[in-house]
């Protein structure tokens, strides 16, 4: 391994950004990179922001990180963008709304491609955070894909997850369905200076007051990011979820879960690519013919296939 | 095609100076993603700083600069400059806009390896991309 990890570790960020690249790319030389920096992850406070497309995810994070700093903390950033299905090129459009913060000693932010992941993340995040964490920011905030009502994934990658709401977007009903809103330990409720904020907010609260009791429910805030209002009072409502998160003994219970989740998705993969690799393009090719014809089931042919490499 | 998660050519996409003239600049972009580039748009009004660092922070191998106000020999050396100090050394430099002819020797001497002016075909700024990285 070359001199790159030491430069990363003496705190240079042209090592960290070359770090992610190779991690990002998933190449053995960033695999060895992860290992050797893996044991120095775990200090920072992750915090995932999710929401809808468009409901000030961006300017919401810059604005946090902004906070972050005003407290005299250091953030690291991970925007995701959506990767194109067809091209699988992307347009990585987040630092626009982060512009304060470009020169910022303390702030890093990084733009990722989703890369064919679902659930708003990309497919190598959890190791891009855990490089974000060992280079030893204070927070790092990890920004999804335009979410829509199923994109949970981030809960499994953030100790804290903000799910961001706008006014006029749906009526309770829309809060009531499984799915995102269940994941949010912070509800954010932005564009607070549009109509309806105090209708969305007293829907929200009447929701959560439908929770089993005991369970925690999760603090609501108005913002109006663009201005950079509220973000005093969702940078204390995270601070009281880390507090909650120690006190009641689920930090550990949470890490436990992260980790398992992460080493199952790796080992997933992992198989996958196996499969891929020891399937000759013919015999693939010959099995998804018959499925499309319907001569075969998609379940016994990849059945087909697993057994070929686990066998 | 490559897979979706394969490696990406990543390219910064910016506009230096005070001119808001980015149709340009968004039509390079999206020209570039739909040839399966991962292109970080930064917005109008760009210090050279502010560049540079999103260049290192994003590590890009591809800087291209759209301008169109006429102050590309004061701003382009900055940028050049703003890079090297920060080390990216090694990204491939191009820009677009209207850029006089006979300012063709003084950026070629700076490091852009293409200037792309009004008309071009955006084909031809994918195909140059691909030209010149590798991935």
């Amino acid at each position: 391994m070359d001199d790159l990890v030491q430069r990363f570790l003496n705190g240079e960020r042209r090592a960290l950004a070359r770090v992610i690249s190779r991690v990002e790319n998933q190449t053995a030389e960033g695999r060895e990179y992860l290992r050797a920096l893996f044991p120095h992850s775990g200090k920072a406070h992750t915090i995932g922001v999710t929401g809808g497309a468009g409901a000030g995810k961006s300017t919401l994070t810059g604005a946090l990180a902004a906070e972050y700093r005003r407290r005299g903390h250091t953030v690291g950033i991970v925007a995701v963008d959506p990767s194109s299905p067809f091209s699988h090129g992307a347009i990585l459009g987040d630092r626009i709304r982060m512009q304060d913060l470009a020169l910022d000693p303390g702030v890093y932010v990084r733009s990722m491609a989703s890369r064919g992941a679902l659930g708003g993340l990309a497919p190598t995040i959890d190791d891009v955070v855990s490089v974000m964490d060992a280079f030893g920011f204070d927070y790092v905030l990890i920004e999804t894909v335009g979410a829509g009502q199923d994109e949970v994934e981030v809960a499994g990658t953030a100790l804290t997850t903000i799910l961001v709401n706008n006014p006029g977007t749906g009526d309770d009903i829309q809060a009531m369905k499984a799915g995102i809103i269940e994941i949010a330990d912070v509800l954010v409720v932005n564009k607070a200076d549009h109509p309806g904020a105090d209708i969305l907010v007293s829907q929200l609260q009447a929701l959560l007051s439908l929770a089993p009791a005991g369970s925690r429910r999760p603090a609501i805030v108005k913002t109006t990011a663009i201005k950079g209002e509220g973000l005093d009072r969702v940078a204390d409502a995270v601070a009281e979820h880390r507090q909650y998160l120690e006190t009641s003994g689920q930090l550990a219970e949470q890490r436990g879960i992260d980790a398992r989740h992460q080493v199952l998705a790796i080992a997933r993969a992992i198989l996958l690519e196996r499969i891929r690799q020891g399937t000759p393009e013919a015999e693939l090719n010959a099995l998804v013919e018959r499925v499309a014809n319907r001569e075969l089931d998609p379940h016994t042919a990849a059945e087909a296939l697993a057994a070929a490499v686990t066998a | 095609m490559s897979a979706p998660t394969a490696a990406k050519i990543r390219v910064l996409i910016a506009k230096p100076g005070l001119d808001g003239h980015d149709r340009g600049a968004k039509v390079v972009a999206r020209a570039l993603r739909d040839g399966g580039c991962e292109v970080i748009y930064t917005g109008i009004r760009q210090t050279p700083q502010m560049i540079a660092e999103a260049a290192l922070q994003e590590d890009v191998d591809v800087v291209g600069l759209s301008i169109l106000s006429g102050a590309h020999l004061e701003l382009f050396p900055r940028v050049v400059d703003e890079l090297k100090s920060r080390g990216v050394d090694d990204v491939l430099l191009f820009c677009g806009g209207i850029i006089p002819e006979e300012d063709t020797r003084a950026l070629e001497a700076l490091g852009f390896k293409a200037i792309f002016r009004p008309g071009t075909n955006t084909q031809d700024i994918v195909k140059f991309v691909y030209e010149h990285v590798q991935k």
